[in-house]
């Protein structure tokens, strides 16, 4: 194990915490850079990926870092989207000037679910942001002028200071570049007072305001923030997928970006991209998966004979091309993920890292979980 | 229609007072319920009383079952993980239903159907009085049941402290899937006797959202709190759609809720205390 040895107060405000991580981090960047040249295939689900991963890091701040759940996000990811494609398409303002303005609009709309979130906690809370999704997903619907109803309405390329952003390659690096400048500010605010704030409220809210944290300012500013995010990654989105209709910012979508963040791991900037890289493969891994499962299947029995075979094929050929499947799928990991694995990806990443680091050393019993029993909160 | 809510929102209520957890899931469970309700009647061609009784025992059992293999594990984690766990269920519960059953809408015959008598010079049709009778008789039998027997107040005394109850000698592993068992049977209940008022398919659970409604205007934790709460969600829902402009009707449930939310979080009967340190 390495442990770092501060001399100056210079080594806690930087960003990394010794060159070899800073290392680590620039070929990670390089690799990201050489990225559409490696697999220009691909690039269509990688921007994606990184439209996501704005989307996860919004989601993290609030349920990873905050502790308040949302069922409510796709609601703000499409409060951004119709804002950005209100303003340059009907409006004709300039893109940057657009982005701001809806990335803004989001945030008052976070603020304004955030208000009367303050008097909540736990359940309540979540139920309120899924009440609140379903009636702006009916808002959307109903607002013709704005959103065209359900008739959905076509999104242009984005067009920056008269460059066009309408290629793949062009667009990737639109994304990462939005991406890396949220992951960066989101970073340095983890680390600032407001932050600390943050996680302090996740862990008791009680014990955060007896320390002094205005529980009311912090909360809606994570909210704001959040949502903010949220806002920036729908004016991007809109862009990626080119149609918006009322029905895609839907609940299942807002269980998307929760499962994301549990996927990736609760509490980890690292957690929401990984978990963004995870939702947004999933969908291709299961159509690569509907092709070739049952051919696979199929091979397997024919060693009990060609018939045999054939039916099997046929049978899981039906079944896997069922339509409801999809959904099924990502319930069952996210279930499979919180009973087996609850600090997601991350956490495993970082169980794998400890086990080389101490190498002959490594105790199974360092990440076990305490055994706990419920208490009610209620008088009676 | 309140009355559904009413009784979808029992549901919630019954594992929230037993194990302070807030069951995503619930509707699904309902759906399940009017399906297997569906598929005893229709495909096996069973009298509609016994399927119902074999749907609830049914739903019931899978709902045990289901909290000794899966909720168990969660239990005393931040409800956090509890949410998310039985949303995935619900979708994987939606996603077996479609796979199983298909994604038809189907009709379930019952010996109410088509049948109305006149109370009072308004005519109403037995389906809508069976659902109400059902809650009434429903909400009373287990009001009783967790005020006056013995295994009722054990699963209020799990509910408000599970070590204590331990020591109590109270089976708490038990008690918790017999809350759930009879929770499922509450849903798919529900779900049999709304069947022949809306149609059977594999959306039905999403009135569970609206019974959420019910529930926290009620107040999570009382059972005549979540009847009260179902009655007042459908009574909303259908005067927003005869007074306000269309669209007002799908979401007047959801605005109340937040509006309640924001104004009393504890709902009409709940009762909140601070949580100590």
């Amino acid at each position: 194990m390495r442990f770092p040895f501060k001399t100056s107060y210079r080594q806690d405000l930087t960003l990394f915490t010794d060159g070899v991580q800073r290392n680590w981090y620039l070929a990670l960047l390089l690799g990201l850079l050489l990225l559409p040249k490696i697999v220009p295939a691909y690039l269509v689900d990688i921007s994606l990926v990184l439209i996501y991963g704005l989307c996860g890091l919004s989601l993290m701040v609030l349920a990873g870092y905050t502790g308040l759940v949302s069922l409510g996000h796709a609601a703000f990811l499409g409060i951004g989207a119709y804002a950005h494609v209100y303003f340059t398409q009907d409006l004709g303002l300039p893109w940057i000037v657009s982005v701001a303005l809806a990335t803004a609009l989001t945030a008052a709309s976070g603020v304004l679910v955030g208000l009367p979130a303050l008097r909540m906690t736990g359940v309540y809370l979540t139920i309120a942001t899924l009440a609140f999704a379903l009636i702006i997903q009916e808002v959307f619907t109903r607002w013709d002028g704005v959103t065209h109803g359900l008739k959905g309405r076509p999104v242009d390329k984005p067009v920056i200071f008269g460059i066009s952003f309408a290629n793949e390659i062009a667009f990737y690096f639109l994304s990462l570049a939005f991406l890396i400048g949220a992951l960066w500010i989101t970073r340095n605010l983890l680390r600032s007072p407001t932050g600390r704030a943050w996680v302090a409220i996740r862990d008791s809210e009680i014990a955060a305001q007896s320390m002094g944290v205005n529980l009311a300012a912090y909360k809606t500013l994570a909210f704001s923030y959040s949502a903010a995010l949220m806002g920036l990654a729908g004016a991007l989105f809109a862009h990626k997928i080119g149609y918006l209709a009322p029905d895609i910012f839907s609940v299942l979508l807002s269980i998307q970006f929760l499962l994301m963040v549990v996927v990736g791991g609760l509490g980890s900037l690292h957690g929401a991209l990984f978990g963004a890289v995870f939702v947004a493969f999933l969908p291709v891994l299961i159509s690569q998966g509907r092709d070739s499962v049952p051919a696979w299947i199929g091979g397997a029995v024919s060693i009990l004979g060609a018939d045999a075979s054939a039916a099997v094929f046929r049978l899981t050929d039906r079944f896997v091309k069922q339509p409801g499947l999809e959904p099924g799928i990502f319930g069952l990991i996210l279930v499979l993920f919180i009973l087996f694995e609850p600090l997601g990806i991350y956490g495993r990443w970082v169980k794998l890292k400890v086990y080389f680091s101490t190498f002959p050393l490594y105790k199974r019993a360092t990440f076990k979980r305490q055994r706990a029993y419920m208490r009610s909160e209620r008088l009676r | 229609m309140g009355c559904i809510y009413g009784l979808v929102a029992l549901g919630f209520v019954l594992i929230y007072k037993a194990t302070e957890l807030v069951n995503f899931a619930q509707g699904d469970l309902m759906m399940l319920g009017a399906f297997t309700c569906y598929m005893f009647v229709v495909w096996y061609g069973i009298g509609y009383w016994v399927a119902f009784a074999a749907a609830v025992a049914v739903v019931g059992l899978f709902g045990a079952v289901l909290d000794s293999v899966v909720l168990r594990r969660v239990l005393g984690q931040p409800q956090f993980a509890v949410v998310m766990l039985t949303i995935g269920l619900a979708a994987v519960f939606r996603s077996f239903a479609s796979i199983v059953w298909g994604t038809e809408i189907y009709t379930l015959p019952t010996p109410f159907s088509a049948h109305t008598s006149r109370v009072g010079g308004v005519s109403v049709s037995h389906e809508y009085v069976s659902i109400i009778v059902g809650t009434v008789v429903l909400c009373a039998v287990l009001y009783g049941f967790f005020t006056y027997t013995k295994v009722g107040v054990a699963m209020q005394a799990v509910s408000q402290n599970q070590l204590a109850a331990y020591y109590m000698g109270i089976p708490v592993k038990l008690m918790c899937s017999l809350i759930w068992a009879i929770s499922a049977g509450v849903a798919a209940i529900a779900g049999v006797l709304l069947a022949p008022v809306s149609l059977v398919d594999i959306n039905l659970g999403f009135i569970g959202l609206k019974a959420f409604a019910a529930a926290v205007l009620g107040g999570f934790g009382s059972i005549p709190g979540a009847l009260v709460g179902g009655l007042t969600i459908g009574v909303i829902e259908l005067m927003s759609g005869a007074y306000l402009p269309p669209g007002f009707k799908d979401v007047a449930a959801y605005l109340v809720l937040l509006v309640v939310l924001a104004v009393r979080p504890q709902g009409i009967f709940g009762a909140v205390g601070r949580k100590k340190v």
